[in-house]
């Protein structure tokens, strides 16, 4: 294992682990809440109106950096999507993706953070997403 | 509104920012966190030395609310509700749509946004709808 390796694996453990914090002090791993916020003519919650608009902003702060720079700190190119193009996939996936999480108000990120605290029914619904996303790589190739 | 919390959002919001911020900057990655986790199904030569940032990523996600747990006074995370059957329908929409739809809320909804990506700009804006479509029918 080269120290590049070793590199991205710290920094890949690090920035888990911060992503997994915030999810937790954000609620986003609270799928009522979650539900709340999805939930415009009911009992609406607009908190997460600003964990979006908290992430928004600090990433964008990357992404102005990002600019500035020739390479990654600890990599030899940014590996970032510029693809403009508006396709089919696009938005029947993402259709797809805003109906499972209206139902359960799980996103991937916080179904995979909650394996730490898991119930039978989140274990349920992991294993089927992971089902999903293997199907979706299958059709995507074809 | 009687369960707003605007002060945890934000700070948590931000950390999962920070998270993007650091990977973008360290590694040049987007902190996708569906194409972080199906990107491990790949083969691929030299799997390990290519993946093993994702690897401990996913492994970090997990540990992510035991630290916030036992270091801050947060609610730890919350079962979902509903049947299994309504479970396993819900699991397989959101796997086979973020990929299909080549990212998720942290994909699209903040790394994409964030550098203004017309792709993930109308990707958010289609699945907050179906989302929010799908809650006013069901609840």
């Amino acid at each position: 294992m080269n120290s590049s390796t070793i590199k991205s694996g710290v920094v890949g453990l690090t920035t888990g682990l911060l992503f997994g914090i915030g999810l937790t002090i954000a609620q986003m791993t609270n799928p009522k809440k979650v539900l709340d916020f999805l939930d415009i003519t009911g009992s609406w919650d607009a908190s997460l109106v600003l964990v979006m608009g908290g992430a928004l902003m600090v990433s964008a702060l990357g992404y102005f950096v990002k600019n500035k720079m020739s390479q990654p700190v600890c990599a030899d190119a940014f590996t970032v999507p510029n693809n403009q193009f508006l396709d089919k996939p696009l938005i029947i996936g993402s259709a797809t993706f805003g109906i499972g999480w209206g139902l359960a108000g799980l996103c991937p990120g916080p179904a995979i953070a909650s394996l730490s605290y898991a119930s039978v029914d989140l274990v349920v619904f992991v294993v089927a997403m992971l089902a999903g996303m293997l199907v979706a790589k299958v059709l995507k190739k074809a | 509104m009687e369960n707003f919390t605007p002060v945890s959002a934000l700070i948590g919001g931000g950390l999962i920012g920070f998270a993007a911020l650091l990977l973008l900057l360290l590694l040049g990655r987007i902190a996708g966190i569906s194409g972080i986790v199906s990107q491990l199904f790949s083969k691929q030569a030299n799997w390990f030395s290519q993946n093993i940032w994702r690897v401990l990523f996913v492994i970090g996600l997990v540990l992510g609310p035991i630290v916030a747990v036992n270091l801050f006074d947060v609610l730890a995370p919350q079962a979902p509700t509903g049947n299994s059957v309504t479970l396993i329908i819900a699991g397989l929409l959101v796997g086979f749509g973020a990929v299909y739809g080549s990212g998720c809320t942290s994909g699209h909804g903040v790394c994409g946004i964030s550098r203004l990506s017309k792709r993930s700009i109308v990707a958010t804006c289609v699945f907050m709808a179906t989302a929010m479509l799908t809650v006013w029918l069901t609840r």
